[in-house]
């Protein structure tokens, strides 16, 4: 029997967590109606290296115009894992964020900091066999926004994967360790108190490159996905 | 070994220049879009239109879409899907992603094929997944067809929605000048709130 292993509710938010002022009126206000996947739900896009161009996995070189972007050089690492410990090979995963001060490329993005013309904030790769990626980027930096009073997002970096179905789809948003704003920050406390360390990189000498960069470790588990191809 | 979930957060209002660049006119490259569909893709070509409201009936301009379907056979591009008797066709993917930031609708726009039914005893339906500044987590619903009546009528997964809601899934046809359009508004909240898939 071909399944999809449930999404654990007990590990993600809310969709209405009243702290994140803007989820009170996006948020799914009524139950889900429960359906036993299908064909449908057992299948999904798969984009591989064909949509991921030579520079994509090292944004600090992927948006360069005449010399190197500003700020801390970092290394962001994991394994993308189903829930059963199985590695997720050859699936794309995708990174946005902020430059070393704090402001996205996007044009809504008013923060009075400046933008960095060699940095575009956006990069992609696709995981090896053993589930891995790997990205060179610069550290983002805090920016503040409009939910509340001197309100700041912490340092992080946006995420999307896709695993093999529509069900294993995942956007999520990954911290750095010991940072202040953490405890402040809605949207990262929306999350329950015991899955929200799941979000928080950890650092790593090993994956740290002398005299260039340090790393960070980041590992994203799927929901996992037992599916016996339908031939008829 | 078993592993916990890696907890969803907001896709927040900055994903343009990384997940629909193009779109955005931001210099990135964008792999899938709004056009699901080539010359040689075969079957009825339609335009999926539509809104993302908010609990204040505002139309959200900063949510991303993404579509899922069967090609005009009923067959997913996936190899968990080996049903040789209904063909795959080599220009037709099934997938495509819209942002709700650059109409001035702040409408989504898709240009795809109305799929073929899956299996017998269903009718033809998209999987449409919602994300947005303000979500948390990413919403599945899907998208039938109002031309589809007497199948709509007895699709199991229809059934399993309250019949004062099933509407909320129903795409409207409308006859265009510009070719055949759906028109399907998503309500996250409220009086007609869409109705939203776990599975």
């Amino acid at each position: 029997m071909s399944q999809n292993t449930p999404r654990d509710w007990a590990s993600h938010p809310r969709y209405i967590s009243p702290d994140y002022k803007s989820s009170r009126l996006r948020g799914v206000s009524r139950n889900l109606v429960e359906i036993d996947p299908e064909l449908a739900e057992l299948t999904g896009p798969a984009f591989g290296e064909e949509v991921v161009g030579p520079l994509d996995y090292d944004l600090t070189r992927n948006g360069r115009v005449n010399g190197e972007p500003l700020g801390e050089r970092i290394i962001v690492t994991g394994r993308v894992l189903g829930e059963n410990g199985d590695p997720v090979p050859n699936t794309l995963v995708e990174v946005w964020q902020a430059n070393a001060a704090g402001r996205y490329v996007h044009i809504r993005d008013q923060h009075d900091a400046p933008l960095d013309p060699n940095f575009l904030g956006a990069g992609r790769c696709v995981t090896d066999d053993n589930g891995e990626y790997r990205f060179i980027t610069i550290k983002p930096g805090a920016y503040p926004w409009g939910n509340h009073p001197n309100a700041w997002r912490p340092n992080h970096i946006h995420f999307s994967l896709y695993g093999p179905t529509i069900a294993t789809r995942l956007v999520t948003q990954m911290y750095f360790p010991g940072d202040p704003l953490l405890e402040l920050d809605p949207i990262y406390q929306s999350v329950p108190a015991e899955s929200r360390e799941r979000l928080v990189s950890r650092f790593s000498i090993d994956v740290t490159e002398e005299s260039y960069a340090l790393g960070y470790v980041f590992d994203i588990v799927l929901r996992g996905v037992n599916a016996t191809p339908v031939e008829a | 070994m078993a592993m916990k979930q890696t907890p969803s957060q907001t896709v927040g209002p900055y994903f343009a220049y990384g997940l629909t660049a193009q779109q955005y006119h931001y210099p990135h490259s964008q792999y899938a879009g709004g056009c699901l569909v080539s010359e040689r893709t075969k079957g009825e070509r339609i335009r999926i239109v539509g809104r993302v409201l908010d609990g204040n009936g505002d139309a959200v301009d900063d949510a991303m879409i993404e579509i899922w379907q069967a090609n005009a056979a009923g067959r997913f591009d996936h190899p968990n899907d080996a049903r040789e008797a209904r063909p795959l066709d080599p220009a037709f993917k099934g997938f495509g992603r819209f942002g709700t930031g650059t109409m001035p609708d702040n409408s989504f726009r898709f240009e795809t094929i109305k799929p073929g039914a899956i299996r017998d005893g269903v009718a033809p339906f998209i999987s449409v997944t919602v994300f947005g500044r303000g979500m948390m987590n990413h919403a599945y619903t899907r998208l039938y067809f109002s031309d589809e009546g007497d199948a709509n009528a007895s699709d199991p997964v229809l059934e399993r929605v309250p019949a004062d809601r099933r509407d909320t899934l129903i795409a409207t046809r409308n006859e265009t000048a510009t070719g055949v359009e759906y028109r399907f508004d998503i309500r996250m909240q409220g009086d007609g709130e869409t109705v939203f898939f776990d599975f």
